[in-house]
């Protein structure tokens, strides 16, 4: 069925002159079970988007290096190019029509069909199913799964184990394939669909299927997979035998940096008084979404709130200032507060700044010196002057704070009337604290305060939070996606898996327990298997 | 060159110049015809009076975030209602005009509250549920006309119950009062001092109440209701607002030009009146999310001068047709269907 290696050699992406993919070689074996790890952001979608010659690749000036098959060109243009040659994917999100049985789900656009009156007149593509044929082949994928479900069930309504089966079911079907993706297929299951999926996966790579196994979950690659490959910031790092290698090693790998954001050792006061206590706080954020996360924060505290992306992470953030759904019991100075009502929690000192800054931190179209004053006065009634019996804005003040804000942020800015919109992303960042720094708050939440802004700016921004915190006494809780960052200026890290709080690390700790507690373990089994491997917390 | 050229028309927007071409070639085309342009001029601005205060409507609706008022009949409606009853009284004179827009203001509140609860009801399809509200209020009124018992001999008709398709402001003494107070002729051509302060003051106070903190509120929410919202807006209510001050602002336009027309026209007569006003704040620059008292200014006179000068001009270079309506209908429609197309993209020019 299959003969030829996968290989990506030397590949390399850029976006728009910044660098996703720098020189990745891989390849994957016919038969074999290949894992693919590394943080957001370490290029895997990039590598699977070029397999597939997604349009995003295309569209935006290729990329470089080859990828081979059996020691060829492949030469894949578009995802068409990529299915005749025999590979295939398994969503994350399934793909299903619903109202559809598995057959027709199996089959669809693939259907076998016989001809008919009608289509002798009107051509093939009114030839009637072979409803007969197309069930026949849809029990055979699902027999190779060993998935004993009726081939004629509607998708509406099964589990989401069995929807999973049915989308790897509709890749097998697919006649010449050789190469299958699953791109973090085990997310949405539950321990035994998990279980019976592994199971399916090996039968398959038993049948001489390459399999490209993309996964955060340390476990199920060390069970499950011959090889492993490890990305980290668009680059190569290892390929390694997995039973040569702990999930320890593997977890340093994939987190750890030559280039690290120094921390200032020196340390800091922080009071004993916990500013700020969530209990059970629970936040319906689609794809963020929060099960139940407990902590405080103590005046004067950085607190960092780290973990991969969809664990919930962001959710902690956007609950608190009542941007989803939310619930829980939340105490701020001593007072208990419902923290569904957005306007209550600005007026009691709690400022956040957005993941989505041009969603929902800036007015894009607008000025500066709106953008700046916008929060203080609708909220604190900052800013305003009263005529009569009405009142308005006072033009002059806001103009003076957003000129004083620029000074002090020193925001890059032709004058404070230019719009928002016009602004570079650290510009933008630094607009987004003014704005949040007129409310003069006692507790600021940052959320992700550095994405997309480059290097340079990143430090600046963090510097700026950290003086905050030292200069101003001002509590903050930043989220972050990015490991150094939250290590470089927080004085606690907490973080957050599968929507709870897998644990609290302090900034020094070692590598390996950061990326293991984000993979799913608990700090106990980390530590242990960090100590184990030979690391040991680093300074 | 030909680049700058572009940039500039961008800026101005392609509506604006195109239209701004066409009334400035009609224009050239009336001076060779011989007509006379004082007298243009002189329609042109009486125009631009009867109906800046319906196309002013627009701005409230579109800041608030529910795009154009389509639905102006509710507030015209309101506004005839006041009327109305204004006349069921005998009033007459200035008396008239006073009491029927306090009554107005009275009428679209309640009207543009209900009409705002509506908006937010529908929220990504306020446009489409506005048209539709406008129709759906004509209808409603048209029963009504029929129905109410007054009894002021100047309003019904000749035989039968209910009120005229038509009401002079003739018979009670307001005919083109506010049109006519402090009109001044200069070399030809009657300036209606009186409307155009009336206009100005409207316009003043709608970009007065922009600056105030409700305001500032009601344009965040519309510009992007995720920020409002992470700044503790209640954007719902805002929304309702917005749309109860663009209801009043029609109720009172409606008064403003029937007096300025000599009639008060009910049935049918609002059914179509959104559209005009629409196409005229579109014409002026604004967009589906964006608009200012400028882009009214400007898209009235262009709007309302295109109207005026198209029909003599026409009706002289294609005797016995008639194609400068027909010219209305492209145009009207067509800006409207160009800015509907660019709502989508987000319309931040």
């Amino acid at each position: 069925m299959n003969n030829g290696i996968l290989e990506f050699i030397n590949v390399g992406k850029e976006y728009s002159g910044h660098a996703v993919l720098k020189g990745v070689n891989m390849d994957v074996r016919p038969g074999e079970i290949h894992a693919l790890i590394g943080e957001n952001g370490a290029g895997k979608s990039t590598l699977m988007n070029i397999l597939f010659g997604m349009p995003v690749i295309h569209a935006t000036g290729g990329f470089t290096g080859e990828v081979r098959i059996g020691g060829e060109n492949a030469n894949i243009m578009n995802p068409y190019d990529a299915m005749q040659a025999g590979i295939g994917m398994v969503h994350q999100e399934f793909m299903l029509i619903p109202g559809f049985t598995i057959t027709e789900n199996i089959k669809l656009n693939r259907e076998t069909t016989k001809s008919s009156p009608m289509s002798k007149v009107f051509g093939k593509r009114l030839e009637t199913l072979d409803h007969e044929s197309m069930a026949h082949d849809a029990r055979k994928a699902l027999d190779i799964m060993g998935m004993d479900i009726e081939e004629y069930t509607r998708v509406h309504g099964l589990p989401v184990g069995h929807m999973q089966f049915v989308e790897i079911a509709r890749e097998i079907d697919k006649t010449g394939i050789r190469f299958l993706v699953f791109d973090e297929p085990t997310a949405v299951l539950t321990e035994s669909e998990t279980e019976h999926l592994l199971d399916a996966i090996r039968k398959l790579a038993a049948q001489g299927i390459g399999i490209i196994f993309i996964s955060h979950r340390l476990d199920e690659i060390i069970r499950l997979s011959d090889r492993v490959t490890i990305l980290r910031d668009g680059e190569w790092v290892a390929t390694e035998d997995t039973k040569n290698i702990t999930a320890a090693e593997i977890a340093r790998l994939m987190v750890g940096r030559a280039l690290t954001l120094d921390r200032d050792e020196s340390e800091r006061k922080i009071s004993d008084e916990e500013i700020l206590t969530v209990k059970d706080l629970r936040v319906n954020m689609p794809g963020e979404e929060v099960k139940g996360v407990t902590f405080s924060v103590r005046k004067g505290e950085i607190l960092g709130i780290g973990g991969l992306a969809g664990q919930g992470k962001l959710g902690i953030a956007n609950g608190l200032m009542g941007m989803y759904p939310v619930i829980g019991d939340v105490t701020f100075k001593g007072e208990p507060m419902d923290v569904s009502k957005t306007n209550e929690t600005l007026k009691k000192g709690i400022a956040f700044l957005s993941e989505d800054r041009k969603g929902v931190g800036l007015l894009l179209t607008s000025p500066i010196d709106l953008n700046i004053a916008f929060n203080a006065m609708e909220v604190q009634g900052k800013f305003l002057k009263k005529i009569g019996p009405f009142t308005f804005t006072d033009t002059a003040a806001i103009k003076a704070n957003a000129e004083k804000m620029v000074k002090d942020l020193d925001i890059r800015c032709t004058s404070i009337a230019q719009n928002a919109g016009a602004l570079s992303g650290g510009n933008q960042q630094k607009v987004c604290v003014g704005k949040a720094l007129a409310l003069d708050p006692d507790l600021l939440l940052v959320s992700e305060p550095t994405r997309g802004i480059d290097i340079g700016a990143k430090k600046l921004i963090l510097d700026l939070l950290k003086t905050l915190a030292e200069e101003q006494g001002m509590t903050i809780i930043m989220t972050s996606s990015e490991l150094a960052e939250l290590r470089s200026i927080c004085d606690r890290v907490l973080i957050i898996c599968e929507g709870k709080v897998a644990g609290e690390l302090s900034p020094t700790d070692s590598d390996e327990v950061y990326g293991m507690m984000m993979s799913g373990m608990s700090k106990e089994e980390a530590m242990k298997a960090a100590k184990n491997a030979g690391g040991g917390p680093n300074d | 060159m030909t680049k700058s050229i572009g940039n500039a028309i961008n800026r101005i927007g392609i509506p604006t110049f195109a239209v701004g071409l066409l009334l400035l070639v009609l224009l050239i085309t009336a001076g060779v015809q011989g007509q006379s342009i004082p007298t243009l001029i002189t329609d042109i601005l009486n125009r631009v009076g009867m109906n800046g205060l319906l196309v002013l409507a627009m701005v409230p609706a579109i800041k608030s975030g529910t795009g154009p008022n389509f639905a102006l009949p509710v507030g015209i409606e309101g506004g005839l209602m006041a009327l109305m009853i204004c006349m069921q009284f005998d009033f007459s004179g200035w008396f008239l005009i006073f009491s029927s827009l306090a009554l107005c203001i009275v009428l679209c509140t309640i009207l543009g509250w209900l009409y705002g609860k509506l908006m937010n009801a529908v929220k990504g399809a306020e446009m489409t549920i506005a048209t539709y509200s406008g129709f759906s209020i004509v209808a409603f009124f048209n029963i009504f006309w029929l129905a109410i018992p007054f009894s002021n001999r100047k309003m019904g008709w000749m035989l039968g119950n209910g009120l005229r398709e038509t009401i002079q402001f003739k018979n009670f003494g307001a005919s083109r009062i506010i049109s006519d107070l402090l009109k001044v002729e200069i070399a030809g051509v009657g300036i209606p001092f009186g409307m155009m302060l009336v206009f100005a003051l409207f316009c003043f106070l709608v970009w007065f109440f922009f600056q105030s903190k409700t305001g500032m509120a009601i344009y965040a929410g519309g510009q992007n209701p995720r920020f409002a919202e992470a700044s503790g807006l209640n954007i719902d209510r805002n929304r309702v607002i917005a749309n109860i001050i663009s209801t009043i602002l029609a109720g009172i336009g409606i008064i403003i030009y029937s007096q300025g027309y000599g009639y008060a026209q009910l049935y049918n007569g609002p059914l179509n009146m959104a559209f005009p006003a629409v196409a005229a704040v579109l014409v002026g620059g604004a967009t589906a999310s964006k608009a200012s008292i400028p882009n009214v200014l400007i898209g009235v006179c262009l709007f309302q001068g295109l109207m005026t000068t198209a029909m003599p001009v026409m009706n002289q270079l294609f005797t016995g047709t008639d194609l400068s309506d027909i010219m209305r209908i492209i145009i009207q429609n067509g800006v409207i269907l160009y800015a509907l197309t660019k709502v989508k993209s987000g319309g931040d020019r």
